[in-house]
């Protein structure tokens, strides 16, 4: 059906009988008119043919960016770059919301804890001692800074200059996350008079520094601030 | 077989509607329906300009902190505010500082921590703004047995909200003399319709007679920027600010809109020619 | 696929080669959306509506999926995890609006896909099975709609539970033990919450699920056409792709400049102000809607307002609001037996002036009059409207189309695609290198 149709339409424009021999020649496979390319439909490339004249749209195994179809190319990839823009508010939503990072720093008072005693609070959900160091435990802790420790640090290190009475830690054992005790009364405070970890046996010293047991490393002390004498911002 | 079905169910719900037809128009004949007074002299919000409008509209940082002091000082009394956070005043042009004095100046539910009995503590940035009931019961109590409702979302929880609590709150007026479009007076048409004690005649309210009384009056709050002061300018204030209450994001929203809008429209115009690109040779 | 000259697959790359070797999945879907896929050349953009409803279901997935993981199903936190959602979460607002604004444009892209399958008789021979399968889907999203309505627990949310659920209580015997079973209780509250969370969670995938046997039973006889004629050669026909990607591509950013106009600057336009007010249960609100893609179909409900039974008796058959209630989904049903009730065999209504007639003047001012009922309160102007209308929609479906079919006289049909595509492009006769030329793109 087809095959007639096209022999009748070829017969009133000869740039069309051209370009199947041109195809067939091309192939080298015996073409019918159905396994034409669109170089037979295109009127322009007609004319091409006809002429002679090589036309890019002829060559279908040719490589190059054929220019009518740079406008699909640039749509496409309006579409590319749209479509990732839509999936970066889908990637941030993931992220901490709002009200999340609004606690991300908290700021405590300490007037109230008096040299020798420490308190326990929460930031980022997680417990944090805040210890008033006597001067003498100062220097007890100053002075085992060169001892061998799992994770030597000094007592500076620690502390801020100016405040180094002041001990902030995280209340997490670094072993598998339990709570030391010791920062309130009368808690089991280790060999080394700072926290000892009920679960593993891991004692942590003046500095909260790791001197015995499974623990790697030293308690946390996170990022915090003196904004005034009485009060500590952590975070 | 379905054809012979069918014809019987559709005679059948067809039937039934114009017996129901019959029946309605004999009913709105023998018994045709009372007027009732909220519909005939309801009034629609007034119409009104606020900064936000329209798809180019901004708040006025101005406004706002103007609609938060009427707020503060007259409405947080019996209404709550508990989808704000003192941190979100940010939005409104207040510093870190500001924000902490602010938000320090309330009260927020907490825990003794010595004796574990429920107690209060000073207010946090973080913190959401307190209800000023402790329930509903209380509330209750404390306003003659109406509730409040919290004003955050007032805006987007009526038609037309923001004109409308602007309109509601400068609306007040006497019942006595009242007519409506129509020139009839209300208390000749519907006398049951005659506000009780401790409710007042507000046109603006779908019932006509609200819990309320008129909160504003001219001067009443002096603004830390000179703006007027009336009782108009106090309503569209705290009107407007009770938008941004509603919808904080809204100026962020109206951007990003535009940005996409733009970038769809070029994107439409690409794919309109890549598609007549591809069928030129194609007649269909 | 099902068409002779239908291109095959050939893989491009060694990798596509490998992977189509042992999953052919690249070329299933190279077959179905792909150069393998031809389609009539005729289509016009109403043939666009299936593609975008297959978008606006994959943006209410993706956006869904993102709203569960910060959506909180509690009665007391629900209303505030959304505003949670609305104000704390980055981006929320965004991907709530696209939400809520996506299942509108979800709908009114399928009422138009619907309306183009009612016009050209797509549900006609053999394409009954493509229908019967949308009707489904169809189904599956209003139910889908209904339960996520529910979600943020605001006053429409938990009365508009109140309202449907206390439909099942219209069946006799076994109707008010059965809404219990289905509230999980006895009015709505956490345990409906709940279980409506987790269905709505689902019920999206069953529609995609439906969706693929939809277009796999489409492409047994593959696509129809504007005139209803089948394809009978190549030339009526060109490959899916370049030429539909190509229209679709454009189709969806008309649709998308519509979406994100509303989205962004009318938000709450398709909404209600009362679902802002947290659920209540002991304060209705004054006039309870559904969303607008319902409210046809509620002032159907509301029509009824006499019992059927014995009159001057107080024997009564069917009760006015079990009647309602069989007739709100009978208006549904009703699609699922079209092919059968319209037995013309001419498919599209170009060429069937009689039923173009009633299409136009008939039933879609019916079905726009029954939606402006739904929306008002019941009262005397509106019931009636609601009355006349309802009427005509069931005499529409159950008898009008049964009876134009039998005694209508159709235009005569063109003799093929490519004939009638001729016709419009009279200039074209004696070049019909356009029209003639075999529709294999090699592709860039």
């Amino acid at each position: 059906m087809a095959t007639s149709k096209k022999t009748g339409g070829s017969a009133k424009k000869p740039a069309k009988k051209a370009a199947p021999k041109k195809s067939a020649a091309k192939t080298g496979v015996k073409t019918t008119a159905t396994d034409e390319t669109v170089a037979a439909a295109d009127t322009t490339t007609h004319a091409a043919v006809a002429a002679g004249v090589p036309h890019e749209n002829v060559d279908p195994a040719g490589g190059e960016v054929r220019r009518r179809d740079f406008i699909n190319i640039a749509a496409v990839s309006f579409a590319g770059v749209g479509g990732a823009v839509v999936v970066l508010p889908l990637i941030s939503q993931m992220s901490a919301s709002a009200d999340v990072m609004a606690l991300a720093s908290v700021e405590v008072d300490v007037s109230a804890i008096m040299p020798g005693q420490a308190i326990k609070t929460t930031w980022r959900k997680q417990p944090v001692f805040i210890r008033n160091l006597l001067p003498a435990e100062v220097a007890q802790a100053k002075a085992s800074d060169k001892d061998p420790m799992p994770d030597p640090q000094t007592l500076d290190e620690r502390t801020l200059p100016g405040h180094e009475n002041w001990l902030v830690t995280l209340g997490v054992c670094t072993h598998l996350g339990c709570v030391p005790t010791g920062a309130a009364q009368g808690e089991v405070k280790g060999d080394y008079g700072g926290y000892f970890c009920p679960c593993h046996g891991s004692h942590y010293d003046l500095a909260g520094r790791i001197r015995k047991g499974p623990a790697p490393s030293n308690l946390e002390v996170p990022k915090y601030s003196f904004l005034s004498d009485t009060v500590i911002q952590i975070g | 077989m379905v054809r012979f079905v069918g014809v019987l169910v559709g005679l059948f719900f067809a039937g039934m509607l114009i017996l129901a037809l019959g029946n309605t128009i004999y009913l709105a004949i023998a018994e045709p329906a009372e007027p009732v007074a909220e519909y005939e002299f309801h009034k629609s919000p007034r119409d009104v300009s606020f900064s936000q409008d329209g798809p180019f509209g901004t708040f006025e940082r101005g406004q706002l902190q103007r609609g938060l002091k009427v707020f503060k000082e007259v409405c947080a009394a019996c209404h709550g505010l508990n989808q704000i956070a003192f941190r979100n005043f940010e939005d409104l042009g207040y510093d870190e500082g500001q924000i902490k004095a602010l938000a320090a100046e309330f009260q927020v539910p907490s825990i003794n921590p010595d004796t574990g009995e429920p107690a209060t503590r000073d207010g946090l940035p973080a913190d959401k703004w307190p209800d000023p009931y402790a329930n509903e019961v209380a509330a209750r109590a404390a306003n003659n047995n109406a509730l409040p409702p919290d004003l955050s979302l007032i805006t987007k929880a009526r038609k037309n909200g923001t004109a409308y609590v602007y309109s509601l709150l400068a609306g007040y007026t006497s019942q006595e003399g009242f007519k409506n479009k129509d020139g009839e007076l209300l208390l000749e048409k519907f006398p049951d319709v005659k506000t009780p004690d401790g409710l007042y005649f507000n046109p603006y309210f779908a019932n006509l007679n609200i819990a309320m009384a008129p909160q504003l009056s001219d001067g009443q709050i002096t603004y830390d920027d000179g703006a007027p002061n009336t009782m108009e300018d106090m309503s569209k204030d705290v009107a407007a600010f009770l938008a941004w209450t509603a919808e904080p994001k809204m100026e962020v929203r109206k951007q990003i809109g535009w940005a996409a809008l733009l970038f769809l429209l070029v994107f439409t115009v690409l794919a309109y020619l890549s598609y007549r690109n591809i069928w030129a040779d194609k007649k269909h | 696929m099902s068409f002779p000259w239908a291109k095959q697959y050939e893989p491009k790359s060694p990798l596509t080669q490998w992977v189509d070797e042992r999953l052919p999945l690249p070329r299933l879907v190279y077959n179905a959306v792909g150069a393998g896929y031809p389609v009539p050349r005729n289509l016009n953009y109403f043939w666009n509506f299936g593609v975008l409803a297959g978008v606006a279901l994959t943006i209410q997935i993706v956006t869904g999926i993102v709203l569960a993981m910060h959506y909180y199903a509690s009665i007391d936190g629900a209303f505030n995890s959304v505003e949670h959602i609305m104000r704390n979460v980055n981006s929320g607002w965004l991907i709530r609006y696209a939400h809520m604004n996506g299942a509108s444009f979800f709908f009114i892209v399928v009422y138009i896909h619907m309306f183009r399958g009612l016009f050209y008789g797509s549900y006609k021979a053999p394409r009954e099975m493509v229908w019967l399968l949308g009707v489904v889907i169809f189904l599956l999203m209003m139910a889908t709609a209904f339960l996520g309505y529910v979600l943020p627990w605001g006053q429409m949310s938990f009365w508009g539970a109140q309202v449907i659920t206390g439909f099942f209580s219209a069946i006799p015997l076994v109707g008010e033990p059965l809404r219990q079973w289905l509230l999980g209780g006895f009015a709505p509250d956490q345990a409906t919450l709940n279980r409506f969370f987790s269905l709505h969670y689902l019920l999206p995938f069953v529609i995609a699920g439906v969706i693929i046997l939809h277009i796999w039973a489409l492409h047994i006889p593959g696509s129809s056409n504007p005139t209803g004629v089948s394809v009978k050669k190549e030339e009526d026909t060109v490959p899916f792709h370049p030429y539909y990607t190509a229209k679709d591509g454009f189709g969806l950013g008309i649709f998308l400049i519509g979406f994100v106009a509303i989205t962004f600057f009318l938000p709450n336009l398709l909404g209600h102000a009362d679902n802002y007010i947290p659920a209540n249960a002991l304060s209705t609100p004054a006039h309870i809607v559904p969303e607008w893609y319902f409210w046809p179909f509620y002032a159907i409900l509301r029509a009824f307002t006499v019992d059927f039974g014995i009159p001057f008796t107080s024997i009564v058959f069917i009760d006015a609001k079990l009647m309602g209630v069989l007739a709100m989904f009978s208006a549904v049903l009703v699609f699922f037996f079209l092919p059968w009730l319209d037995t013309s065999p001419v498919r599209s209504g170009h060429y069937r002036p009689m039923f173009r007639k009633f299409f136009w003047f008939g039933l879609i001012p019916c079905i726009i009059v029954l939606g402006a009922c739904g929306v008002m309160p019941a009262t005397t102007f509106w019931l009636i409207l609601a009355q006349i209308s309802g009427a005509y929609y069931f005499a529409h479906f159950l008898i009008i189309l049964p009876l134009i079919s039998r005694i209508e006289k159709p235009l005569p049909l063109p003799g093929s695609i490519t004939e009638s595509v001729l016709a419009k492009h009279p200039e074209d006769r004696n070049n019909p290198d356009g029209v003639s030329a075999p529709g294999n793109l090699a592709s860039a």
